[in-house]
C-alpha cells in the first residue's frame, strides 16, 4: 500500500466529497457492509430482499471485525463497484 | 532529526563492522585482541555472530544505531565518553588502530591499510526505508493512503492534486530525500500563500516539489520563488486571480544554473531539461495545492497561457556582451538569484537580415510595441530573451545593456494621437488627455534583457508582461539560500 503526503493546506477533509444522493435506485448497484456484528447478517439479508424489491443490484461486503475500521482496500473496492452504500450496525 | 529514543553507545572503544566485507572479515582477530586487552564493543549489522558469538558482541538488528551514529563506512572504531562520540577512524589502518587504542603490536601480520566498506545503513536498497522509519515521524503532514488497487498517478489526478500531468507521489521517502536539498527545517515557515493565505512549511513545499518533478538539489530554487511570489510586491493573489494570460516566471542566474544544469542554450524556453521544466511548475502546484488557487476558483485566466504551467529559464551569462541579467538587478555575478517577472507566454522576434546594432535595435522596437496591444503604454513592462546571434551585433559594435536600452527606448517613443481610444476609428485605447503627448511603451526599468539560447538562429524572443508597479506586480530578484 501506498502512503503519500498531503500536499495541500489540509484545510478540507482528505476524504473526498460525497456524491449526490441518487434519485431511484432502480439499476443502481448498492453495497452492504456487515461491519461483522453478530446477527447483522440476518438484518442485511432482510435490507438485500428488499432492495432487490426497487431493482437494486446487490453486492455484499464484510469487514474483517468491527473493532477496526474497514481496510482502505475493501473500502476501495466498494468505491469502485457501487453506487450507493448502506452500513449496518447491529447489536 | 535523531530519535531521542534510541540507545546511547557504550562508554569506551565501539567497533561497527559486517560479515560481509572483506576489510572487517580482515580485521575480526584484532578486534578479539582488543577484547581482551582493553575491551570493545563491536556492533555488527549482518551477521549476529560475527566476529563471534561473544558479550561484547551486539547486534544492530533493526541498523537504529548505525543510522543514528551517521556511520558511513564498516569498520568505524568510535571512542565514546559519557555517552557521546569523542573521535573515529574508518577502515583498517595498522598505524591509525595503534594510535587509537593506545596498544601496540595490533594486526602486524595484516596489511598496512585497507579501505572499508559502506554501511548497511547506507546502502541504497536501505536508506530510504531507514530514513523514513527514523526520521519520517518528524514530517507533519497529513498521511493519505491509497489501496493497493489504486494506481498512485490516477490517485493524485482524483484526489484534485494534479495541474493536469502526471505529479509523482510524494511519499515519505521521496519528501525525506527531497528535504536534503535544503539547510532548512522542514517545519520552517516560508511564506503566507494566496489565495488561501495559508502559512507554507519547508516540508508542504518538499511535498509539491516531488511531485513536480524536481530533484533536491532544486529545492532551493524553488524555496527562494516562493518566498518571492508570496510577497506584497508581487502579488501573486492578483496574478493569479486576473482573466489575463499571466503567471510567474522564474529566471536564474548565478553558479546554481550550472550546478543543477539547467538549460540557458538551445531551447531553453521548450522542453527537455529536467531543472527549467519542473522548477517554475512547483512553484505553480504550491499555489493550487497550499494556496488553494485553481482555474475557475480565484484563478479565473480568460484563456490562460503556458506560463501558468511553470516557464522557468536560465541566462547564458557566459556567452553575453552585457553584464549579467542579475547585476542589472542589482546583484553580484556570483550570487544565485532568481527573478520572478509578471508575464505571458513567449512571443517570437523575428530578424534575419540586420546586420547593424541599429537596424536590430530598431526592429526590436517595432516588434515590442505590439506587446499586449500596439495601444497600451507605460502600464506593463517586458522581457527580452536575446539570442546569441542577435547579442552579437551589439557585441561586434561594442554597445552594452546601457547603450542598447537607451537606444530601444527612445525608438519606443509613441505618439499619444495614434493611440488614443477612437483613434483611427478603433475604440479601444489610451484617455483622450493623452493626445499630443509622446508616450514611452514601457515603464522606466521596464525592459529586462536576458541572453539565451542556441547559437544558431537569429530568433530572440519577447515575454510581454502583467501590470506593473503597486497597481499590479513588481518583478522581484531574490537570492538563493541553501
Amino acid at each position: 500500500m501506498t502512503v503519500v503526503l498531503d500536499p495541500t493546506s489540509e484545510l478540507r477533509p482528505e476524504t473526498r466529497e460525497r456524491v449526490a444522493r441518487p434519485e431511484s435506485l432502480n439499476g443502481l448497484t448498492v453495497g452492504l457492509l456487515d461491519i461483522s456484528k453478530p446477527r447483522g447478517d440476518i438484518f442485511l439479508d432482510r435490507v438485500e430482499e428488499k432492495l432487490t424489491g426497487l431493482g437494486a443490484n446487490v453486492k455484499r461486503f464484510k469487514k474483517p471485525t468491527f473493532t477496526k475500521p474497514a481496510p482502505v482496500d475493501l473500502r476501495h473496492e466498494i468505491a469502485v463497484s457501487c453506487d450507493a452504500v448502506i452500513e449496518a450496525l447491529a447489536d | 532529526m535523531p530519535d531521542t529514543n534510541v540507545a546511547p553507545l557504550p562508554d569506551g572503544l565501539v567497533a561497527v563492522v559486517k560479515k560481509d566485507c572483506p576489510t572487517c572479515v580482515l580485521v575480526a582477530p584484532v578486534l578479539a585482541a582488543i577484547a581482551e586487552s582493553v575491551g570493545v564493543t563491536v556492533i555488527t549489522q549482518d551477521d549476529p555472530d560475527f566476529p563471534q558469538s561473544a558479550d561484547w558482541v551486539r547486534h544492530d538488528a533493526d541498523l537504529a544505531l548505525s543510522w543514528h551514529n551517521q556511520i558511513e563506512t564498516v569498520p568505524t572504531l568510535l571512542r565514546v565518553n559519557n555517552g557521546s562520540e569523542a573521535d573515529r577512524i574508518v577502515g583498517w589502518s595498522q598505524k591509525a588502530w595503534e594510535e587509537f587504542t593506545g596498544l601496540s603490536g595490533l594486526g602486524t601480520d595484516l596489511p598496512e591499510f585497507r579501505p572499508g566498506c559502506g554501511s548497511l545503513s547506507v546502502d541504497p536498497n536501505l536508506s530510504d526505508e531507514l530514513a523514513v522509519r527514523f526520521s519520517g515521524s518528524t514530517l507533519k503532514s497529513r498521511r493519505i493512503e491509497l489501496a493497493s488497487l489504486e494506481d498512485d498517478i490516477e490517485a493524485m489526478f482524483e484526489r484534485g492534486f494534479s495541474d493536469g500531468m502526471p505529479v509523482v507521489p510524494p511519499t515519505e521517502a521521496r519528501v525525506l530525500r527531497m528535504l536534503e536539498g535544503t539547510s532548512r527545517s522542514p517545519s520552517d515557515t516560508v511564506a503566507v500563500v494566496p489565495p488561501d493565505l495559508v502559512e507554507c512549511t519547508v516540508e508542504k513545499v518538499a511535498i509539491n516539489a516531488v511531485m513536480a518533478g524536481c530533484k533536491p538539489e532544486y529545492l532551493p530554487v524553488v524555496l527562494s520563488a516562493i518566498e518571492a511570489a508570496c510577497t506584497d510586491e508581487f502579488n501573486m493573489h492578483g496574478l493569479l486571480a486576473t482573466t489575463m494570460p499571466v503567471g510567474p516566471i522564474l529566471i536564474v542566474n548565478g553558479p546554481i544554473r550550472h550546478e543543477i544544469n539547467m538549460n540557458s542554450g538551445l531551447n531553453l524556453l521548450g522542453q527537455g531539461n529536467r531543472a527549467n521544466n519542473t522548477i517554475g511548475r512547483a512553484l505553480q502546484l504550491v499555489i493550487r495545492n497550499v494556496g488553494g488557487g485553481k482555474p475557475g476558483g480565484v484563478d479565473r485566466a480568460t484563456q490562460g497561457s503556458p506560463s501558468k504551467i511553470g516557464l522557468c529559464f536560465a541566462e547564458d551569462e557566459e556567452g553575453s556582451a552585457f553584464d549579467t541579467f542579475a547585476e542589472s538587478r542589482g546583484y553580484d555575478r556570483d550570487a544565485s538569484v532568481v527573478t520572478l517577472f509578471p508575464g505571458e507566454g513567449p512571443r517570437l522576434m523575428f530578424d534575419q537580415k540586420s546586420r547593424s546594432p541599429e537596424s536590430l535595435t530598431k526592429h526590436f522596437a517595432e516588434m515590442l510595441r505590439v506587446n499586449v496591444s500596439p495601444r497600451m503604454v507605460m502600464q506593463m513592462e517586458t522581457v527580452i530573451v536575446m539570442s546569441p546571434e542577435h547579442m552579437a551585433r551589439y557585441r561586434d559594435a561594442g554597445w552594452d545593456r546601457a547603450r542598447f536600452l537607451a537606444e530601444l527606448e527612445a525608438l519606443l517613443m509613441v505618439d499619444g494621437d495614434d493611440i488614443i481610444a477612437g483613434a483611427d476609428g478603433i475604440e479601444e485605447g489610451m484617455p483622450a488627455f493623452l493626445a499630443g503627448h509622446q508616450l514611452p511603451k514601457f515603464p522606466p526599468g521596464g525592459i529586462h534583457v536576458v541572453h539565451g539560447g542556441s547559437h544558431a538562429g537569429l530568433f530572440s524572443t519577447a515575454i510581454a508582461g502583467w501590470v506593473s508597479g503597486t497597481t499590479g506586480s513588481v518583478t522581484i530578484t531574490k537570492e538563493i539560500t541553501r
